[in-house]
């Protein structure tokens, strides 16, 4: 048994750290909210890094590592809120990879930038077969539908709140054909595709409403289960980076509690303060450990996948809300202020919690499948 | 990354299951009245078999007798026990706690005399630690313990909450020898003889009705001489920090051992088809599942740590936290689901939830956790303290001053 970093891991989440160092991304956090627009282009750098191929299958150039070690990337990112297309393109990469598509080289190379277009599977323990997805209203609403005229295949339906799309070249749609999932690629420019481009609350997250009417489309040859599985990774890989970023709230709240006295000591003496901090700290290492589940689950145990990624991102997600809001509660009547960095966290925590499914859908695929699961082992027992 | 047996594991892992085949009919249950000599006797026994088969007290060196096998050995052997559905050793505190307290603490003569059968279940250790008003400050006790001229130490107190103490044959007790000492100075730890002159044990039942703990009286208990010291004179507190090192390790790796796993509370509301119309009761089963599958991880994290030679840290005290909090909110769901039946008493849900509410201060209450991984972890400061800098004798001659203000 091991749940040690191996060496190789521990590197690359060192490389990022120093690829992430170059850029003052907090900074660049702030200027965007002022000057909506003015992020900086970090994609080149990532390509640098050679994380648009982590997951990418060798065979296609890319470097063949597994979903922990993308969650590692993900992590630092999350640190330094750097605003990096990896959530969105992470998953697309895989699919690509694993349909063996033509995309999936100059994907890894960093030519082409793919970006994915979740869909969340059925439930485990309601008797459907409803593939859904992030309306724009908050709704979740049935996945878009494949249309076939013999060989030529096109999909039509609304997806909202896409992270990552805009800018993208190819899409890798979740579509329904036939009552089954199928992943596919479509052309980011093709005729029937709009990518309304959206951002909210938080400027580093760019995302997209993307509109499908009778786009072209290409089907990519992966199972269903890879299809589910890149669903699970995005939750993963948003597990990770809210992982980061309680870390760097909880760094900065501790160090105020420890220089800002009132009636004549450190706040951070007051056990309301200290409680409040272990319990970021309680938050941090939990989640973090669900991270491992993840990890651990994606190499050995694929069928615990889904429980693993919904309990990490409903964890981390659980935690980043707590974390965000306390960095500002220990700061004070600063730490509610523009000029203040905590905002930032801040902004970040109240918009991630809503993507991909949001944080309570992963708590209700959580119960759903621990649900299903002890319904099984008591028809199981029965059988025997 | 994996959780997997090396080769060694496995085989380490076949030998116990076969062991355990063989021979679980043999085995009492794993629950039983702790007020019924019978059952203990059952269960000493058990442990005694249990240790000719080197299976208690698996990280135990050798040299103290033990099978000297590293800590995912011990867990493996937790593991088959716990599959097999039979019980370890009855003697938890004797072989988590004061065993290594011994080894660590102790002299070459009382490792000769007190491991062997202490491992065997021969003879049951208790935790003389706690008083009516030293749990959390524990460095208060007032039992006071002086030395006659023959060199025989005398103790004179009250100790409370300790588990096992019906049936232990000694007790490890923290004792005040010198009042004129700051608190944390004039402590010393001795070895107790249960059967004793002077010692009383009064059960004290708890919520559920049963009394695994007791109150036990000292008046003027002859213990003998320094033999029955444990690091020395005055050496107190730092024997009684290794005990709460070790309590806090087996508290956070325990949590399995004692059945609070998420499957298992899962198991009992998923036939309820409240379950599917109500996303409340959904939310609250997600709460339960999410905080003990951490837990479970955190636990196997500690263990891989432990496995490369490095001890964890306070931090292992946020374990208990987030155990104590998600099975209370279990039993509060599952008595939700099932409604007033899940209280029928006896009964494993019953006492469940009576038994968790005094788990919040066993083996640390929440707010001195928090304090401990504040202050050790984190490093933020201490509280202003009024027990420093002054004897042990002038603080309670100022608290009785305070009181009757
Ligand atoms: C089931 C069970 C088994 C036990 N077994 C044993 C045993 O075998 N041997 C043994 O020696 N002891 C045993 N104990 C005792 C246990 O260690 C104590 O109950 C525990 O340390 C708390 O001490 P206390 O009961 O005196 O509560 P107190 O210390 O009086 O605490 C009362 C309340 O005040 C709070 N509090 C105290 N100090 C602070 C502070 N500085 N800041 C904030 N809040 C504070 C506590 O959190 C608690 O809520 C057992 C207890 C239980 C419930």
């Amino acid at each position: 048994m091991n749940l040690e970093l191996t060496d190789e891991q521990i590197a690359l989440r060192d490389a990022a750290r120093g690829v992430l160092s170059r850029f003052d991304t907090v900074a660049a956090a702030r200027e965007a909210l002022e000057t909506p627009g003015t992020l900086p282009d970090l994609w080149p750098a990532s390509v640098d890094a050679g994380w648009p191929g982590l997951v990418v299958a060798e065979r296609h150039g890319g470097i063949e590592l597994g979903l922990f070690e993308a969650m590692l990337v993900a992590e630092e990112l999350g640190k330094v809120l750097a605003s990096v297309p990896f959530i969105g393109v992470v998953p697309a990469a895989a699919l690509l990879s694993l349909g063996d598509h033509p995309a999936a080289a100059p994907t890894a190379e960093g030519e082409l930038r793919p970006v994915y277009v979740p869909a969340c599977p059925p439930s485990p323990r309601v008797d459907d077969d409803v593939w859904t997805v992030d309306g724009i209203d908050g709704e979740r609403i049935a996945a878009p539908v494949v249309h076939r005229d013999g060989s030529a295949w096109s999909v039509t339906g609304t997806v909202g709140w896409v992270p990552d799309a805009p800018g993208a070249d190819l899409l890798v749609v979740v579509a329904i054909d036939d009552g089954r999932p199928v992943a596919l690629v479509v052309d980011a420019g093709a005729a029937g595709v709009e990518i309304e481009s959206e951002t909210r609350y938080d400027a580093t997250r760019r995302m997209a409403n993307i509109h499908l009417d009778g786009a072209v489309a290409t089907a990519l040859s992966c199972s269903e289960q890879d299809i589910a599985g890149a669903w699970y990774s995005a939750q993963a890989l948003l597990a990770a980076e809210a992982v980061g970023t309680v870390d760097t709230c909880l760094a900065l709240a501790t160090a105020y509690a420890k220089e800002r006295f009132t009636f004549g000591r450190a706040i951070g003496s007051y056990q309301a303060i200290k409680h409040e901090l272990v319990e970021t700290l309680r938050r941090l290492q939990n989640a973090r450990a669900l991270l491992l589940n993840v990890g651990w689950a994606a190499g050995a145990a694929p069928d615990d996948v889904s429980m693993a990624a919904s309990a990490a991102r409903y964890s981390s997600g659980q935690a980043l809300d707590f974390a965000a809001r306390s960095l500002i509660n220990v700061h004070g009547g600063i730490g509610a202020t523009w000029e203040h960095d905590a905002p930032l966290y801040f902004r970040r925590a109240q918009l991630s919690r809503r993507l991909v499914g949001g944080v309570g859908g992963a708590a209700d695929r959580l119960a759903d499948e621990s649900l299903a699961r002890a319904r099984r082992a008591v028809e199981a027992a029965g059988v025997r | 990354m994996d959780l997997d047996d090396s080769q060694e594991q496995a085989e380490y892992r076949a030998e116990v299951r076969a062991w355990i085949a063989e021979h679980r009919f043999e085995a009492p249950p794993g629950t039983g009245d702790m007020e019924d000599a019978a059952y203990i006797e059952a269960r000493r026994t058990w442990q005694g078999q249990l240790s000719d088969a080197r299976l208690v007290g698996v990280t135990w060196p050798a040299e103290f007798g033990g099978p000297g096998r590293g800590p995912v050995d011990q867990v493996i052997v937790n593991q088959e026990l716990a599959a097999a559905g039979v019980p370890g050793g009855i003697d938890v505190i004797g072989l988590g706690l004061m065993g290594p307290c011994i080894m660590v603490n102790g002299t070459a003569a009382q490792k000769e005399r007190y491991l062997a059968p202490m491992l065997h279940g021969d003879e049951i250790w208790c935790q003389l630690f706690s008083e009516p008003a030293a749990g959390s400050d524990l460095a208060a006790v007032q039992c006071r313990a002086r030395r006659d001229d023959d060199g025989t130490w005398r103790l004179t107190g009250q100790k409370v909450w300790t588990t096992n103490a019906q049936f232990a044959r000694f007790g490890m007790c923290l004792a005040r020898t010198d009042g004129d000492q700051p608190k944390h100075k004039g402590l010393t730890m001795f070895i107790v003889p249960m059967d004793a002159d002077g010692v009383t044990v009064r059960g004290l039942r708890q919520i559920s009705g049963e009394a695994e703990f007791n109150e036990v009286f000292l008046d003027e208990v002859a213990v003998g001489g320094d033999e029955m010291v444990v690091g020395g004179e005055g050496g107190g507190w730092g024997a009684a920090l290794t005990v709460l090192m070790y309590e806090r390790m087996m508290i956070g790796l325990g949590t399995e051992g004692f059945g609070y796993s998420p499957e298992r509370f899962a198991g009992a509301v998923a036939a309820s088809p409240r379950m599917d119309r109500e996303s409340g009761l959904r939310t609250r089963l997600a709460d339960v599942v999410v905080e003990l599958l951490a837990v479970r991880f955190r636990g196997l994290e500690s263990l891989s740590q432990l496995a490369d030679g490095r001890v964890p840290g306070p931090e292992f005290g946020l374990a208990k936290i987030t155990t104590v909090n998600a099975v209370i909110a279990a039993g509060d769901l599952i008595a939700d689901v099932n409604g007033p039946d899940a209280l029928v008493e006896p009964g494993e849900w019953a006492y469940l939830i009576s038994f968790l509410p005094g788990l919040k201060s066993a083996g640390g209450a929440e707010p001195i956790l928090r304090n401990t991984v504040g202050e050790r972890v984190m490093g933020l400061p201490p509280e202003p303290r009024l027990d420093k800098k002054i004897t042990f004798d002038e603080l309670v001659a100022r608290q009785r001053e305070g009181l009757a203000a």
